[in-house]
């Protein structure tokens, strides 16, 4: 892809402009393709089929080159008439009536009536010439367009001399010095039903209408571009109130800037798994899952968390309407009218069939111009599937993204998961345009359904690799751990279940604790009345021996005393009694 | 459209009637001098000359003097001739060399 685009922007900005002259068609996206225009001064070719918008093509060509560029005009109208030129260009904002009463352009509505003419010998086209020079000098026109040239070859006699007269006009308008748009109708297998592309060799450019799944879808083509680069893909184109408009590839160049600011996902725990601080400002995030997730709930999150920071936020929804949306919000504790009615909420809802592809992009874009918001929210981008293809739901998408990212806007999709799929496939396959990915899941178990949350990607930040379920109540999104156990992880019910026997268990083992710790105490106070009950038996003993000890040494002393007062009686030498005496005592 | 055919039998009736009394006027429109112009200017009215004998009007204009004309008469070839009168209004293409198709063109074949 990146290669592909990196060649368009060679092809679109050539290194040295030495290209012919061009003039600006003033459609917007037309003169990117063709790198600056039509060919000056000479002749294209706008051909398609019926309702491609040939004749408004070139008449926006020939308005806005009066209106916008100072190139008055003229319309050489072949098919409809002056009035009805003006009221079908009145639909789509340009005042016709009034440019032709200011002289800045021409209509001359040529009208051949078949059934009048006869053929009574050679003729040519000369009076067309002075016509059209007529009016090309009436008003200094530099622009010049034939609609429906051909139809000269089903009004006119002798084709073989309408071929060489109009080779001598486009000769002649080349002379003229001025730039001519030329309209065909497309022929079954030619490029225009006669040919006419033979005569008009610079420049041609092919409308087509498609009808896939009951939605047209118009695209735009340059067949050839003599002398030019030019886009050469098919593009798709819009008709509205303000005429053609390519749809946008302006910056389909991967040189945005990027910011490393984050935004809050609204959800406080999601953003601790992001990384902790949330998203990226301006990156791509894909809420995904199956009906029924919450993809709405959590785009809704993000988008108050938005409102709240106030930011605008423009909210896209294919499913529901705005009403329905702010009510069911209103269920998760959430209240979106608010934002509504402040101006910074916008949602818009349309169902994905109402228009093409391109148009649903072209309108988007529009909104998004009108209220210039931070965020924009699709819910959910899978409803296109329905009316396209998904290679073209993802090229849509993908000129979306890049649109957002360069003007920094923060794109959050939704996307419904078809039922049996894996959840990680995105139905429509836009995986490679998303920064975050947050993929919602329902596993089913034991009879319920839970919700499960999980970051499948999110670049340029450390996200969680974990699953967390989450539950959605009146007070909104409550992310909570999933029970990862002995038997594995588990949601809801059985996660709770697993807590409760885990919460019981623990009971039990606490009562334990407590019982043997009052064990213990026992013992100890059966420990410390053993031991006060020995310390008094020993105090008793201790008294006891110490008495006999007293009472001893006092009989001892008297016995001494005694014996003293005996010898004194027996008057016994003084020197050896007391030895005798000690020994006696003994 | 069911009665289409009566009307046209009126109607031819009545332009023959036209043809032989009221005046005839034709308009050619050439572009400057050339052969083709000057041959188709001869060619009708040597015609002219013929079948209408005095009871015609024949303009000969030349677009490269009046350009606007050729938008205001919604002519696209030259030469063209138109019947003005009688009605309903004919044009005949080219250098009217085919006397034929010019009296067919004009009605004037009866003549």
């Amino acid at each position: 892809m990146s290669i592909a685009k990196v060649n368009l922007k060679k092809k679109l900005m050539p290194e040295n402009r030495r290209q012919l002259p061009k003039v600006l068609t003033g459609i917007e996206g037309v003169d990117l393709i063709t790198d600056g225009g039509l060919p000056k001064a000479r002749a294209s070719l706008i051909c398609g089929g019926t309702g491609t918008g040939k004749t408004l093509m070139a008449m926006e060509f020939l308005l806005r080159g009066a209106r916008q560029f100072n190139e008055p005009g003229v319309f050489m109208a072949f098919e409809e008439s002056t009035n009805d030129l003006i009221a079908n260009v009145a639909s789509i904002g340009f005042d016709l009536e009034g440019l032709i009463t200011s002289k800045k352009v021409v209509v001359d509505f040529v009208y051949i009536d078949r059934d009048e003419i006869v053929e009574a010998g050679k003729y040519n086209l000369d009076a067309l010439f002075i016509r059209l020079g007529a009016a090309i000098d009436a008003i200094g026109a530099k622009r010049v367009v034939l609609d429906t040239i051909e139809s000269l070859f089903s009004n006119l006699p002798n084709p073989a001399v309408l071929r060489a007269e109009l080779h001598r006009l486009f000769r002649w308008l080349k002379e003229k010095g001025v730039t001519a748009v030329i309209t065909g109708e497309a022929g079954k297998d030619t490029l225009s039903r006669k040919g006419i592309e033979e005569f008009v060799s610079d420049c041609v450019i092919n409308l087509t209408i498609s009808i896939e799944g009951l939605v047209a879808s118009r695209r735009l083509r340059i067949v050839k571009y003599r002398g030019s680069s030019h886009g050469t893909n098919e593009y798709p184109f819009v008709i509205d109130e303000k005429g053609i408009s390519l749809v946008p590839i302006t910056s389909s160049r991967l040189e945005h800037k990027v910011s490393t600011t984050r935004i809050s996902s609204g959800i406080q725990r999601l953003d601790t798994m992001l990384g902790g601080a949330g998203f990226f400002q301006g990156s791509v995030i894909l809420i995904s899952g199956p009906s029924g997730t919450g993809k709405t709930t959590f785009m809704s999150y993000f988008a108050d968390a938005a409102c709240r920071r106030n930011e605008r936020v423009v909210y896209f929804s294919f499913e529901e309407s705005p009403a329905q949306i702010i009510r069911n919000m209103n269920s998760v504790g959430l209240s979106l009218d608010q934002w509504v009615k402040k101006g910074l909420l916008v949602m818009e809802s349309k169902w994905p069939n109402q228009c093409g592809l391109d148009m649903h992009l072209f309108l988007a874009q529009e909104v998004i111009e009108e209220h210039a918001p931070k965020i924009v929210i699709m819910d959910p981008v899978t409803s296109f599937g329905n009316i396209a293809n998904p290679r073209d739901v993802k090229r849509m998408l993908m000129k979306f993204v890049d649109n957002m990212k360069s003007l920094g806007i923060t794109a959050m999709f939704g996307s419904l998961t078809p039922s049996g799929l894996p959840t990680d496939v995105a139905a429509v396959n836009i995986s490679s345009l998303i920064d975050s990915w947050i993929s919602l899941r329902d596993p089913e178990s034991d009879g319920e359904r839970n919700r499960g949350i999980y970051i499948l990607k999110s670049r340029g930040m450390n996200h969680s690799n974990q699953v967390r379920e989450f539950l959605i109540s009146d007070h909104g999104v409550e992310i909570c751990d999933v029970y990862i156990g002995a038997g594995g992880v588990a949601t809801g019910g059985a996660r709770l279940n697993m807590l409760a026997q885990e919460k019981a268990l623990g009971l039990k083992l606490q009562e334990e604790i407590e019982l043997r710790q009052f064990d213990l105490e026992n013992k100890r106070n059966v420990l410390d009345s053993r031991i006060a009950a020995m310390r008094a038996e020993f105090a008793a003993q201790e008294a006891s021996n110490l008495k006999m000890i007293a009472q001893e040494k006092t009989r001892r002393a008297q016995v001494s005393a005694d014996r003293t007062a005996m010898g004194k009686v027996r008057n016994v030498d003084e020197h050896h009694t007391p030895v005798k005496a000690k020994r006696r005592s003994k | 459209m069911t009665d289409k055919p009566i009307d046209l039998r009126v109607h031819q009736k009545k332009e023959t009637a036209n043809a032989q009394s009221k005046k005839w006027i034709l308009r050619l429109y050439v572009a400057g001098t050339t052969t083709r112009s000057m041959s188709a200017i001869s060619n009708i009215k040597k015609i002219c000359e013929e079948k209408l004998n005095g009871r015609y009007v024949l303009e000969v204009i030349d677009l490269y003097q009046q350009p606007l004309l050729a938008a205001g008469h919604q002519i696209i070839a030259i030469p063209t001739l138109i019947r003005e009168l009688p009605p309903p209004l004919r044009r005949i293409i080219g250098d009217l060399s085919d006397t034929e198709k010019v009296l067919e063109g004009l009605d004037l074949k009866s003549l």
